[in-house]
């Protein structure tokens, strides 16, 4: 009589040992897989919250010109036209990720990464930026100009 | 001396059997025929990198990484350390004619069918190799942290990060951040000088041990026109004294480059600064650079930057997995398509190429 020794172990059982030992495979490569994953993503950095920056006196800012100011660790580009007007603008490009500029010449704010241009209200006028500057609020305390964020 | 030599010789051979080595490595024959010249491009691709391992742990000596550390550590190898700025000025210079080579290589392979069975894994490993080293000058540029590598990285990871659903991931995994910082830096220098490395050691181990498993392959048109027995030369030594002439040559023109055509360093990254005009890529990734460039915002409903990288990818694996739909090569047959695929491609980079250093 041959006798397979399988025969003794009811199907059920095998198919919950099976399970049993499957499941702790997974568990086995999840509990490895899943610190490395997530030891790859950067944490986010406590960063200090800025909410406005003090760039200096009004006459100190020339009129047609325009300059970068350090908003906590963003690029913000702070412009004055000839008329005296000030306007301000997160300096990076909503193409991919340039800091843009004045330019004097062409009357316009101009990214000199792929020559894209944005008007005296952050508008995306020419080249490939697909979306408008995100505004900044320039506020007048006197004579001291400062920049806060849009809320 | 000679009995010296051999005494070590049989040393070594009566403990591990040298017998079999030595005959695996002298068994190969190198075909004789029109299209051998190209035979030796891989041997210059190998020659190159060789030379970046040895140059690359040079520079290690003196390299900082860090926003505060990186741009200053390259002008003191520059400046101060003696041979400083021949060792980085060959690095560079050997880092362009690595991917030259590379891609010389890549399509001389393509064009004469070499992928075709049983060489599949010979040209895998060999495009997987051709990617990491596209990685090892995308890294390696951003290393000195100056301006035209700051925006250029920034550019190029931006790019990645508009793929879709995958895309945001791999860009806060590549720049280490939602922006490019200090801590990009670290990463790059990592995957530069430690991950790419050791993967490309690997693979290139598996490309050498198949291509002296295999032998050369011949290209279908001198293998169908053979009648006679094919004219064929030893690989050791007649072939590796040519390779050896060669990489004396590329040697020198190197050192040329290195010495008459120094490599700039131009200014420090500055976050706070506007981009300088004149933000390239590297010219290898000019040609996809300038498509992207010209593609239009919107093409139907698709973005047009979208687009454009999706069938850059789609492009890629596809001409990797060639030698496994080119059916009618891995029958011996002519593949004209191939051909004209082939043809359509070189045309493609090389005018894109151009016309991106023109606009
Ligand atoms: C084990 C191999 C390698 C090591 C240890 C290494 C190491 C380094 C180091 C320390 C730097 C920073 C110094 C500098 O920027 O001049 C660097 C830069 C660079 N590496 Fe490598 N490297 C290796 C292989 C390669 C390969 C195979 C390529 C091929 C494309 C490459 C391309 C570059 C480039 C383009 C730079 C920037 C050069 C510059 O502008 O200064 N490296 N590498
Ligand atoms: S990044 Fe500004 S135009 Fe492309």
């Amino acid at each position: 009589m041959t006798s397979d020794p399988d025969d003794h172990v009811q199907p059920g059982k095998r198919d919950f040992l099976k399970l049993i030992l499957g499941g702790s495979l997974v568990a086995w490569a999840a509990s490895i897989l899943y610190p490395l994953f997530a030891y790859l993503k950067p944490p986010k950095q406590a960063e200090v919250e800025v909410t406005s920056v003090k760039v200096g006196t009004l006459s100190s800012i020339e009129k047609d010109s325009g300059m970068i100011v350090r908003f906590g660790n963003k690029p913000v580009i702070l412009v004055r036209s000839a008329a005296g007007e000030l306007r301000a603008f997160d300096a990076t490009c909503t193409h991919l990720d340039c800091t843009v500029q004045y330019h004097k010449e062409m009357g316009v704010i101009w990214c000199a990464c792929h020559n894209g241009k944005y008007d005296f209200n952050g508008r995306n006028i020419a080249g490939p930026p697909p979306r408008p500057l995100d505004e900044y609020r320039v506020v007048l305390q006197g004579e001291e100009v400062l920049i806060s964020k849009k809320s | 001396m000679k009995t010296f030599l051999t005494k070590i010789y049989t040393y070594v051979d009566e403990r591990v059997q040298l017998e079999d080595l030595v005959q695996f490595m002298g068994k190969k024959y190198v075909p004789v025929h029109r299209h051998s010249v190209w035979y030796y491009f891989g041997g210059i691709t190998l020659f190159l990198f060789l030379i970046q391992v040895v140059t690359g742990i040079l520079l290690l000596l003196y390299y900082k990484s860090g926003e505060e550390l990186a741009f200053e550590s390259i002008q003191f190898i520059m400046s101060k350390v003696q041979f400083g700025w021949l060792i980085r000025s060959i690095h560079s210079w050997a880092a362009n004619l690595f991917i030259l080579a590379a891609v010389i290589h890549m399509f001389s392979v393509f064009f004469e069918r070499a992928y075709r069975k049983p060489r599949e894994l010979t040209w895998l490993t060999g495009m997987l190799m051709l990617f990491l080293g596209l990685g090892f000058g995308f890294s390696g540029y951003l290393l000195p942290w100056n301006e035209l590598a700051f925006f250029a990285t920034k550019v190029g990871t931006d790019i990645a990060g508009v793929v879709p659903v995958i895309g945001k991931p791999i860009l806060i995994f590549l720049r280490g951040g939602e922006d490019v910082t200090g801590a990009t830096l670290s990463r790059f220098f990592g995957f530069h000088v430690a991950v790419f490395p050791g993967i490309f050691t690997v693979l290139l181990g598996i490309h050498l041990l198949l291509v002296q498993r295999q032998g050369m392959s011949e290209p279908l048109g001198v293998e169908a026109g053979a009648a006679a027995p094919q004219k064929t030369m030893p690989f050791f030594p007649n072939f590796l004294l040519r390779d050896l002439l060669l990489w004396l040559i590329v040697l020198n023109i190197l050192a040329i480059l290195a010495v008459f055509f120094p490599w700039e360093l131009g200014q420090k990254a500055d976050p706070f600064a506007p981009a300088p005009a004149g933000i390239l890529p590297e010219w290898y990734f000019l040609f996809m650079f300038q498509t992207l460039k010209m593609i239009p915002a919107q093409v139907w409903f698709i973005d047009g930057e979208v687009l454009g990288i999706v069938t850059f990818g789609i492009a890629g694996l596809l001409w990797m997995l060639v030698p496994f739909w080119d059916r009618k090569s891995a029958r011996g047959e002519q593949n004209r398509t191939t051909t004209y695929i082939g043809i359509f491609v070189v045309g493609y980079i090389i005018i894109l190429t151009i016309l991106g250093w023109l606009l």
